[in-house]
């Protein structure tokens, strides 16, 4: 497969003739190669993981090396590139959502200024991120990390006029460098510890030289878990990922819900060899994973901002991920990647188009009745809430999560509290769901663009979006069926996936079709054949059915509270301290501002007059001193200058009777 | 003849010091006459007595009465100096006269006989060697007359307007 | 002729004109500090003539009928300019007539003391509309 090397460089190739030559293209020349790019990258990926599957190589890995990287004192990384079962899912997802998300953005941005710089830093990003996961070095993959790193902070920041965007974006990345610091250092001890960053050795040799439990394992573990936890905004280092939202909803859906927050993820997959040599890590894993899940879901039921809901939501779903991790069900965790970047993508790209049909409105309180005026999107929405709170028709969400749960079930001793605190989980997850949903599509119109349209609701499907005052064309027509196709089958096909999604690995207790968890065995262990009868899953099954049903009811109930409470104050928000707690995140940001954040600038401005700036101040000062001194002999004054000369002279006689 | 010299320095050095202190331009004026007078007597006991006439004639005569004209034009002036002001020209005044008596008084006594040195002598040496000095000479008063010519005229200008 | 050393006449000289180089620091009015550059040049003649004596040649003398025809024609032309100057700014005070002196320093040759009623009585105003050069500030 030594054309492998296609996959990530044709969307870095987009990067660079959108980054040199994108002002000069027209709008449709932009659109064409951005989304081309990653088009192509798609095949690319297709015809591998096909070649793959059908002709799956010795040793369950195919790997390219491109070129040696570096060469110092026996370290010696190439850049090369792996293909086996866990990249191949990991490219599939990355160049099929990310296609799909390119799509949607043509028409999304359009008009936009920057629509080539917008599409250059989405190409960059999907070629790094291509490049993270199908590093065969880890040197290799923490530079994809960087780079889509990068890419976040550029495109948070994408509207950088406004200065709080600007903010957020810079939130962000100096959120994930304090994560991105712990994983160099991990990087650092791995390296200096087995004389090599190659994954594959890496793994070997360290199953071989490390004693499970032992410390240097630990270290090494820990520090790769701080680098992920970073990136997939988990406790405590979460806070920037409702900030994040300030970008475009394609951003949004691509960087912060499929893909780079599930780089984490990624990492820990790739390296759970050492992660099975630190059992404590592991279960450090598993609660971190679970305190999101909870701690971002209660967030979320107290959200107004359409996008935070589903930021914290993503949260919560990469919580489930690292629970899933924690307890060694690396496949599990993959799978309910691969199906959270179908249903979160999905109701991100909808929300897009909920927020361009309000004319920019994000406030879920000022939505309503849009059931009816964007059936499309609403349908497309249904199905990726469903998706999420893992109810049927949909099929995706409840597989992966099963497949998550039931590994939960039955890992150790505290198994059976993790499974309830999941399920739990999975209540509050499908509260918040409906609360949106009921919220933002339930109901009668309420915002102010609404009410400009008088009683517009009810009737024929009018596939007019909702026409405020302000903007024309971009918010003309923005239901997903009028803004025509681009935006449009994106969301088909996201929500079909959605629906269909599942059957790639089925619950046993449905059949069972462990395509998936088959599939990665080349990669990542199964683990041993699960101990607990058929009919305790089934029940453990039924129960969370249940509890996510249990939602629907309670979800409306919050809902019409909250509108009805908020139609009598008139503002949407938060009035009591219980909510406005739950509405800034359990208070995290602002624990981080009190405790790091300001003794940081307090130090700061201490150190503001330090020895460097009193040198760089002191040459300034010196130099204004010598002006002055030398202002002395300029005073136009004749007699001033007559006496210098007769001091002059003076000195020189003497100079010449004393030498 | 010591005795003459000693005088004539002595009203050199009073006139010019009389110069240099008095308020009014006139007297100031007149007393530098003196000065030049003396220092003309000095001259011609050093046996130049051409020079002598000529710091007479020239100088006490031309220049100084050209002072008066402008004094004369201008109006009396006078001239306040504060005993401040002298402090620091005093000073460095005495440092440079300590260091050239200094200097003059380091190399040996010459002898005392004086040779007169007639205007002969003098002229021989001006349209001898010094010829070219005689030419740039002619040229520097070529150029002040000149320069006072033209200045002159625009200064009639001047006061012409105001004039008749 | 004298029987007087030389080296008398040299400090006679040298005490001329640090008299005159004091006069020249010390006042202000362009006139005095023209007269006293006067003093110099006399002064720095007598030296001449001295050195000349010394060495029984006429090369001091005519050093000085050089120095004394430079001096002439620097008083031609300087008067000339003192009084057109004067026409014009109707002051003579050389600090005034200088940049203003905006930070003087104090201490040496005199303090910088706004613009002395030296002009006050005024001969000969020009005043109004001088045609030529106007103001070339």
């Amino acid at each position: 497969m030594s054309w492998m090397w296609l996959i990530p460089a044709f969307p870095l190739l987009g990067f660079l003739i959108l980054a040199v030559l994108g002002r000069r293209m027209g709008a449709a020349a932009v659109a064409a190669v951005g989304t081309g790019s990653v088009g192509l990258s798609m095949l690319a990926a297709i015809a591998a993981v096909w070649l793959f599957w059908v002709s799956p190589p010795a040793g369950g890995s195919v790997t390219l090396t491109l070129w040696e990287w570096v060469n110092a004192g026996g370290f010696a990384p190439s850049v090369s590139l792996t293909l086996d079962a866990l990249s191949a899912v990991m490219i599939l997802v990355v160049t099929v959502i990310g296609f799909l998300i390119h799509l949607y953005s043509v028409r999304f941005m359009a008009g936009e200024e920057g629509y080539s710089r917008f599409f250059a830093y989405m190409n960059l990003f999907v070629g790094s991120m291509l490049l993270l996961v199908l590093a065969g070095n880890l040197l290799l993959l923490y530079l994809g990390w960087e780079g889509v790193g990068l890419c976040s902070y550029l495109l948070i920041g994408f509207w950088y006029t406004d200065p709080e965007n600007g903010r957020s974006a810079r939130k962000a990345f100096i959120v994930t460098r304090v994560g991105d610091v712990a994983l160099v250092i991990g990087l650092f001890l791995i390296a200096t510890n087995l004389g090599s960053l190659d994954i594959q050795e890496v793994a070997r040799k360290a199953t071989a030289a490390w004693a499970p439990g032992s410390a240097i394992a630990v270290a090494a573990a820990a520090l790769i878990l701080g680098g992920a936890v970073g990136k997939s905004a988990q406790l405590p280092l979460h806070t920037w990922l409702p900030d994040a939202m300030a970008g475009p909803s394609p951003v949004s859906a691509l960087i912060h819900a499929a893909t780079m927050v599930t780089a984490g993820v990624y990492l820990i997959a790739r390296t759970h060899a050492l992660f099975a040599l630190a059992p404590a890590v592991m279960t450090a894993t598993a609660i971190i994973g679970l305190a999101g899940v909870l701690v971002a879901g209660f967030s979320a039921l107290a959200q107004t901002n359409i996008k935070r809901v589903l930021a914290y939501s993503t949260m919560s779903q990469l919580g489930y991920m690292f629970l899933a991790l924690g307890v060694g069900a690396w496949s599990g965790a993959i799978f309910h990647l691969v199906t959270h970047a179908f249903f979160k993508s999905l109701l991100f790209l909808a929300a897009g188009v909920v927020i361009l049909a309000m004319n920019h409105e994000h406030d879920i309180f000022a939505m309503g009745g849009l059931a009816r005026k964007t059936p499309y999107t609403f349908i497309t929405f249904l199905l990726g809430a469903l998706a999420l709170t893992a109810l049927p028709p949909t099929t995706a969400g409840f597989a992966s999560k099963e497949l998550i749960l039931s590994r939960v079930w039955e890992s150790g001793q505290g198994g059976r509290i993790l499974w309830v605190l999941g399920v739990l989980g999975v209540f509050v997850t499908s509260v918040y769901t409906f609360r949106m949903l009921f919220t933002v599509f339930g109901g009668q119109p309420r915002g102010a663009a609404a009410h400009g349209h008088g009683a517009a609701h009810g009737g024929a499907d009018s596939a007019h979006g909702v026409q405020g005052p302000g903007k024309e064309g971009l918010a003309a027509g923005k239901d997903g069926l009028r803004a025509g196709v681009t935006m449009g089958i994106p969301l088909a096909i996201l929500a079909a996936l959605c629906v269909v999604g599942g059957f790639l690995d089925l619950p046993r207790t449905l059949g069972g079709s462990p395509f998936i968890t088959r599939f990665l065995e080349t990669a990542l262990p199964a683990g041993k054949a699960t101990a607990v009868p058929l009919s305790t899953d089934s029940i453990l099954q039924l129960i969370s059915e249940i509890v996510s049903l249990l939602g629907i009811p309670v979800g409306w109930l919050v809902s019409r509270r909250a509108v009805s409470a908020v139609a009598k104050t008139g503002t949407s928000a938060a009035r009591s301290p219980a909510v406005r707690f739950f509405a800034g995140g359990m208070g995290f940001d602002w624990l981080y501002d009190r405790a790091i954040v300001r003794p940081f600038v307090r130090l700061w401005k201490l150190n503001e007059r330090d020895v460097a700036d009193r040198i760089s101040d002191g040459v300034g000062g010196l130099s204004m001193l010598l002006s002055r001194a030398f202002r002395w002999t300029q005073n136009g004054r004749v007699r001033w200058y007559a006496a210098g000369v007769a001091a002059g002279a003076a000195l020189v006689i003497a100079a010449a009777v004393l030498l | 003849m010591n005795l003459v010299y000693a005088a004539s320095a002595c009203v050199a050095i009073a006139a010019t010091i009389m110069v240099i202190t008095r308020r009014n331009a006139v007297h100031a004026l007149l007393y530098l006459v003196v000065s030049l007078l003396a220092v003309a007597v000095i001259m011609l006991l050093l046996g130049a007595a051409f020079v002598a006439a000529l710091e007479v004639i020239i100088y006490a005569g031309a220049i100084m009465v050209l002072f008066v004209f402008v004094i004369m034009l201008i109006g009396p002036r006078n001239d306040t100096v504060s005993a401040r002001d002298w402090i620091g020209p005093v000073i460095l005044g005495l440092i440079l006269l300590a260091e050239l008596l200094y200097i003059i008084a380091a190399g040996p006594f010459a002898p005392l006989a004086v040779k007169e040195v007639d205007p002969r002598q003098v002229g021989i040496a001006l349209l001898g060697p010094y010829l070219i000095g005689v030419e740039v000479t002619a040229f520097l008063l070529l150029a002040g007359l000149v320069g006072a010519f033209h200045l002159g005229r625009r200064l009639a200008v001047t006061l012409g307007r105001k004039g008749d | 002729m004298a029987s007087v050393p030389f080296e008398y006449g040299l400090a006679v000289a040298g005490v001329l004109f640090v008299l005159g180089l004091t006069g020249v620091l010390v006042r202000r009015n362009l006139l005095f500090i023209l007269l006293c550059v006067e003093i110099m040049l006399n002064a720095a003649g007598l030296a001449f003539i001295v050195a000349g004596a010394r060495w029984g040649q006429p090369d001091g003398q005519v050093m000085f009928i050089f120095l004394l025809s430079m001096a002439a024609a620097e008083v031609a032309v300087g008067l000339a300019l003192i009084l057109l100057l004067y026409s014009r700014r109707k002051d003579l005070d050389s600090d005034a007539l200088g940049m203003g002196g905006a930070t003087t320093p104090g201490g040496s040759p005199g303090t910088a003391r706004p613009a002395s009623p030296v002009g006050a009585a005024r001969a000969r105003p020009p005043a109004v509309g001088v045609p030529q050069g106007g103001t070339r500030r």
